[in-house]
């Protein structure tokens, strides 16, 4: 009997386990189905760049980026049912499976504060995470004229914790370059209590905001949005306003883990935050954004757990303990304008540090510093996404973290 | 007060050097006097925590344990995920990274 492993979203997540496990097992054994709602795969951090004028080379058939052998099939999935082994699509379809990996990622969801959908969406209400409110404020940046532009966040988690303030810096630079900088005034209004979630990542970041002359509004819980006044209102009362809105909105997993029974209040599956297995069902994992690892949403962990995950797997289905751990490795680019950037690297127990990045002393990278190589970094990434990445190749980067060139900040650095 | 472990900010280290007597104490420290509500929210995060491993978000404790955000709000002023995890003696929420 074939065994039957179905992979629920073909993302970055998906993609790169359905890629590597085709390799890994064998083709009389096992069909590997992918289940996607879109035909085709966007690359999502180039979203960063479309308001400012940034390249399209976005979006790809996702049929092209799997490997001969993997099945895929278009649908939306409306719901998981552990007990009968067997995922129901909105169409109708039902698919049985023996092992299913949960890869579907977390969506952005105006609708989920009040009065942020509505006649002003996308008018003077924007986001940046989909492909067309990333296009819509492209628009939006060129025809402004001044005046109050406010960058928020709702809620953590979210995807890319780094991207809303990437996009501030490149606000700022975008309007210096427009030579409007004076008519702008730029504000950045978040749930935590610093520009980031980590005390030195938060300074180093914080500091760039303050020399940038970038308002910053902490611990602001947004409650609605009064799109007529066009104000932000927190659950404590305080009132933000604008003229352009850029807002991050509450992130969530896919609804059919929560109506599943797989998920948590925000529909993230709780796994096993070593080896990404279900806390619910041993027969489902959840690899990516979708599950409820304390690390970052990013592509970045998704290519890292995939590996550990891959490893585990295989031995799952052979019987045999499950002896790979994932330590929360994540590293991630952070845009700061003007051709240049910064780069972070950390996991579940260490913050992120100053220093140099791959190799030690070497780098050639710089950890927590604004340089030229780390903005070239970030623009080679989409290469090495479309190509080794997905592929489910070995990249040089390995996916457990290292403390090699790595330093506390009030520590002494020797030459 | 007995000893017990704190961190940095004052948040304690060992979940179960906390007890109900501390919890009243730590509330006062910032001036809160404990209600059957502030009890609600704080006997959620305590259950909450050792099944999760994580201290509760406001969201959680809304969705789970049916208190609206705006009241955590009006419960816990100004900063309610800090100062309930403060009186429940568990660490800091994370916030997530
Ligand atoms: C603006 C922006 C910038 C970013 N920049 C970076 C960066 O610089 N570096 C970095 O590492 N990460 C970055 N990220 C984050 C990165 O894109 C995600 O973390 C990564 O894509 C997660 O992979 P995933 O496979 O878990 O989810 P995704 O890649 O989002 O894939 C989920 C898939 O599931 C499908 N799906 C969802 N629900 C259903 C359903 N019900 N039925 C069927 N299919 C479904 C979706 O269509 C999608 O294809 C960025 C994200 C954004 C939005």
């Amino acid at each position: 009997m074939m065994k039957r492993l179905v992979i629920l979203g073909g993302g970055t997540a998906g993609t790169v386990v359905a890629n590597k496990l085709r390799r890994r097992l064998s083709l009389d054994e096992w069909r590997i189905t992918v289940i996607d709602r879109q035909r085709d795969h966007l690359y999502q951090p180039g979203l960063l760049f479309v308001p400012f004028g940034g390249r399209e080379d976005l979006l790809r058939p996702r049929r092209r980026l799997l490997r001969n052998g993997v099945q895929l099939l278009i649908g939306e999935v409306a719901s998981v049912d552990p007990e009968r082994k067997s995922v129901r699509l909105f169409d109708g379809d039902v698919v049985g499976y023996d092992y299913l990996v949960i890869a579907t990622g977390t969506s952005p969801r105006p609708d989920q504060t009040p009065g942020m959908l509505g006649p002003q969406w996308r008018r003077s209400i924007h986001d940046f995470y989909t492909y067309d409110g990333a296009f819509a404020l492209r628009e939006a940046l060129q025809g402004f004229t001044g005046g109050r532009l406010v960058v928020h966040v709702v809620e953590q988690p979210i995807k890319c914790p780094v991207a809303p303030l990437e996009f501030t810096f490149l606000a700022e630079a975008f309007f210096r370059r427009r030579e409007m900088r004076d008519q702008v005034e730029l504000v950045y209004v978040t749930p935590l209590d610093g520009a980031f979630t980590k005390p030195i990542a938060s300074r180093y970041l914080g500091r760039l905001l303050d020399e940038r002359k970038i308002t910053v509004e902490t611990d602001f819980l947004v409650e609605r949005v009064d799109a007529e006044r066009k104000t932000l209102v927190s659950y404590d009362e305080r009132e933000i306003d604008y003229d352009l809105l850029v807002t991050v909105p509450l992130n969530m997993g896919a609804d059919f883990v929560g109506a599943s029974g797989l998920g948590d209040e925000l529909n993230y599956v709780p796994v096993d935050k070593h080896t990404l297995q279900s806390k619910a069902n041993p027969d489902i994992f959840a690899v990516g954004d979708a599950n409820d690892l304390p690390t970052s949403k990013a592509g970045s962990v998704a290519h890292f757990s995939s590996e550990v995950f891959v490893e585990n797997f295989l031995q799952y289905v052979a019987g045999v303990a499950m002896t790979h751990r994932f330590d929360g490795h994540a590293n991630c680019f952070v845009e700061t304008g003007d051709g240049k950037g910064l780069l972070i690297d950390f996991n579940y127990d260490t913050e992120p540090l100053p220093g140099r990045f791959p190799l030690g002393r070497l780098g050639p990278l710089s950890l927590l510093r604004e340089t030229k190589a780390n903005h070239w970094g970030k623009l080679a990434f989409r290469w090495i996404y479309w190509h080794p990445l997905l592929r489910g190749r070995r990249l040089p980067v390995p996916s457990r973290m290292s403390m090699s060139g790595k330093h506390r900040p009030d520590e002494e650095v020797r030459p | 007060m007995t000893t017990v472990h704190v961190d940095a900010e004052g948040f304690l280290t060992e979940y179960d050097e906390w007890t109900d007597e501390l919890a009243g104490q730590l509330a006062a420290r910032i001036g809160i006097e404990l209600t059957d509500e502030h009890w609600k929210a704080i006997r959620f995060l305590r259950a909450d925590y050792p099944t999760h491993g994580e201290t509760a978000t406001l969201r959680r404790v809304s969705t789970l344990a049916g208190i609206p955000v705006k009241q955590l709000f009006a419960l816990f002023p100004g900063k309610p995920a800090k100062k309930m995890a403060y009186i429940a003696g568990l660490p800091k929420p994370r916030g997530c990274v």
